[in-house]
């Protein structure tokens, strides 16, 4: 108990790196092929949830239960005619697609799908289930994922057209500033599993999961995730009803397919990484491990891998589902004024937490630490809350008169303002002619 | 190889950089071109890390990029607001000490 | 030299790269970066200048990794790639970066401004070659660990010997936000 922090920090990665190059391509090509072979059964999937949700059908044209129905797609984009704007700066314009495209590759490259000793054989050949691992594993996961922004800020730029442009410029935002919690909550993890790289993360998880321990970075992770993928209900930089299409308002065919195609492997990515971070990556949830010795043994991590995967695209589809999406300004203030704050002060909790436990306290000497720490803080919220309500009602009496066009914008009446009468003209039953209409309004003036 | 190929790079790196600096009129792209300069030092910093076998050039190096990022957060501050009253990012037109 | 190199590269698992592999790429990528930092500062297409400054600065990350600068690399494509270029390009849209060439993108003073850039550059070089062509620098013995850029060995390094800077570090990066969001706040009622 005295340095589990040293115990922690011993990461062996002997075992990657030693297969031979056939076995190394085979792995590149089973990547590659799972991210694809997941996003052609996340779209279908997606569409049919979200059917159901609405309480539609879906498709259902295309082969049983309209599951190729992401083939079909695929063949018609590829079919549409490639259009490149007059006005773009061509070469970025056909540049932008492809760099959203790699980079949203590059991640799964480190993702562990079981253990990382040699405990599968392929061909005779014994090793792990994973195509390599990195001690900074993490830091080239993030680093993949902040060069993908590109792809999306260039489109906008390059389409030579306003709102491309706004939702390039949105999404540069909207990336670097929840890339920013994104990372806070990594750190958190990697205070409690002292590596960086993968394996020895999903290794540290062998009793209890990080959600367990980490709940709110949990959290903080799964919402910044969405914002990172452009996700509803943060999908502001695409936002149909404000931006036409957002940055891809003047891509067509395969062009525009890159882009779904990046978006979608990029929620896979991020479900993988939640899933190793928080929910115990390759480990058998926890009935099943405690009856089933064999569960976290041989191929079988992989269908928990998927099964964990696969359950977190549904919470994606969930959401989009269920949320609508919010104000730019909104989101923003979601982003720096409660997602930041808040991990910074749980990051500091934890901090506080595990250096006390390397000093030797005990287990009930943090809880008291921690919890008396909370126990104030939310005190000192109530107070303020209490402070703060007293000033409510005076600052929202209803007796302003309604402004339908308070701070620039249309807005519509806060509660206890009237809407002014609307201007309408008088039904027809009282003046029964086009004329005495006439010389009613005439009167009226 | 002789690691010194590293301090040449770093050196031309550096003046194309101050070349950059004195060549470049839009704001901005003066700061690009800073960035090359500080990348050009923190490139000699690494290797010198390299040839005397410690770490210090490498946290040298870190501290580099904290601090450029610091700087272009607030730079871009300042030119995004000089920008909003003159209607150009061009450092020929800044030629007052107020907006 | 070039065995010692390769002999410290081999012992800490960048033996995929035989001394020969280290030096083909050093070159290559040394040209890249090079060359891409001379488009950067003569284009006259504001984007595509960003655009080269992420090759110059990726080359860079691809030269630290060569170093065996492990943890500065991937904070370089962190820091430099995912966050400062792409706050340059958002300041080139806000700033309408037309798409096309900007005439008035270089300053009259072209041609001096090269005349130094050659003089500058040839100080520099040849102070590089003066100082360090005669000093033979002992490469650490294979198999230590000292220079192994790895996260551990720079956490402790920075942990042990430099928490004071990087406390200070951090006061200065608090005084950047509240310096950038004091600048950029609209004055209202200034109108």
């Amino acid at each position: 108990m005295s340095s589990p922090a040293l115990q922690l920090a011993t990461e062996d990665l002997s075992v990657f790196g030693v297969d031979p190059w056939w076995l190394v391509v085979i792995k590149a090509v089973f990547c590659f092929a799972f991210l694809v072979v997941t996003v052609l059964i996340a779209i279908v999937w997606e569409r049919k949830v979200v059917a159901w949700m609405q309480l539609r059908i879906g498709p259902n044209r295309h082969g049983p239960w309209g599951m190729l129905q992401s083939l079909a797609d695929g063949v018609k984009l590829a079919l549409k005619e490639d259009l490149v704007v007059t006005a773009s700066d061509k070469v970025v314009f056909i540049l932008a697609p492809v760099i959203s495209a790699i980079p949203a590759f590059l991640a799964v490259a480190v993702i562990p799908f079981g253990p990382a000793d040699h405990e599968i054989s392929i061909f005779g050949t014994r090793t792990t289930m994973q195509l390599t691992d990195l001690p900074v594993a993490l830091l080239y996961i993030l680093a993949a994922a902040s060069v993908g922004i590109y792809g999306i800020v260039l489109a906008g730029w390059a389409s030579g057209s306003t709102y491309p442009l706004l939702g390039g410029v949105r999404s540069a935002a909207q990336m670097v500033s929840y890339e920013i919690a994104m990372g806070l909550s990594f750190a958190a993890v990697f205070i409690y599993s002292g590596s960086m790289s993968t394996s020895a993360i999903v290794d540290a998880q062998k009793h209890t999961w990080f959600v367990c321990l980490l709940p709110v970075s949990f959290v903080i992770y799964v919402i910044s995730m969405v914002g990172e993928t452009n996700r509803a209900p943060f999908d502001l930089p695409e936002a149909e009803g404000e931006l036409v299409g957002g940055f891809n308002t003047e891509y067509s065919s395969l062009k525009f397919a890159m882009f779904m195609l990046a978006e979608y492997i990029n929620m896979v990515t991020v479900s993988a990484v939640a899933s190793i971070l928080f929910l115990g990556g390759w480990r058998a949830p926890w009935p099943i491990s405690t009856f089933w010795e064999g569960a976290n043994h041989g191929w079988w991590p992989l269908l928990w891998m998927i099964v964990k995967i696969q359950l977190l695209l549904f919470f994606f589809i969930w959401l989009r589902g269920t949320l609508p999406r919010l104000r730019y300004d909104q989101f923003m203030k979601l982003g720096w004024k409660v997602l930041i704050p808040v991990s910074l002060v749980w990051l500091v909790m934890v901090a506080t937490f595990r250096a006390l436990r390397n000093k030797g306290y005990s287990f009930g000497t943090d809880v008291l630490y921690v919890g008396g720490a909370v126990v104030v803080l939310l005190l000192l919220s109530i107070v303020w809350d209490m402070t703060r309500k007293r000033e409510e009602p005076a600052a929202a009496s209803p007796s302003e008169a309604f402004d339908p066009m308070a701070g620039g914008f249309p807005v519509p009446p806060l509660p206890g303002q009237q809407l002014p009468p609307v201007p309408r003209r008088r039904s027809r039953t009282t003046s029964q002619s086009v004329a005495a209409l006439k010389g009613a309004d005439e009167d009226a003036n | 190889m002789n690691p010194v190929n590293y301090l040449y790079l770093a050196a031309l790196l550096f003046t194309i950089g101050a070349t950059g600096v004195l060549v470049r009129r839009n704001a901005i792209v003066l700061f690009m071109c800073v960035e090359l300069m500080l990348n050009a030092s923190n490139l000699a910093l690494v290797t010198f890390s390299r040839l005397h076998g410690n770490l210090d050039g490498q946290i040298i190096a870190f501290f580099t990029m904290v601090v450029a990022a610091a700087e272009v957060v607030v730079g871009l501050a300042i030119i995004v607001s000089v920008f909003r009253t003159r209607h150009s990012a061009s450092v020929d037109d800044t030629n007052l000490m107020k907006l | 030299m070039t065995a010692a190199l390769a002999a410290s590269l081999s012992s800490q698992g960048h033996s995929f790269l035989s001394p020969t592999g280290v030096e083909i790429v050093f070159v290559l990528v040394g040209l890249a970066v090079l060359g891409a930092a001379v488009l950067t500062v003569s284009t006259s297409q504001l984007v595509h200048a960003a655009l080269w400054l992420v090759v110059a600065l990726g080359g860079l990350a691809i030269e630290y990794l060569l170093l065996t600068a492990e943890f500065i690399a991937w904070v370089q494509v962190l820091i430099y790639l995912g966050s400062v270029v792409v706050l340059v390009l958002f300041g080139l849209m806000l700033t309408r970066a037309p798409i096309g060439r900007s005439p008035d993108a270089d300053s009259g003073n072209r041609w001096v401004a090269l005349g130094l850039a050659v003089v500058a550059a040839g100080t520099l070089v040849t102070l590089v070659v003066d100082a360090f062509r005669c000093t033979w620098m002992d490469l650490p013995a294979s198999g230590s660990t000292s220079v192994n850029g790895s996260t551990q060995a720079n956490g402790e390094v920075l942990f042990r010997y430099w928490v004071l800077p990087f406390e200070a570090l951090s006061v200065l990066l608090l005084a950047a936000l509240v310096g950038a969001i004091v600048l950029s706040r609209r004055h209202r009622e200034e109108g």
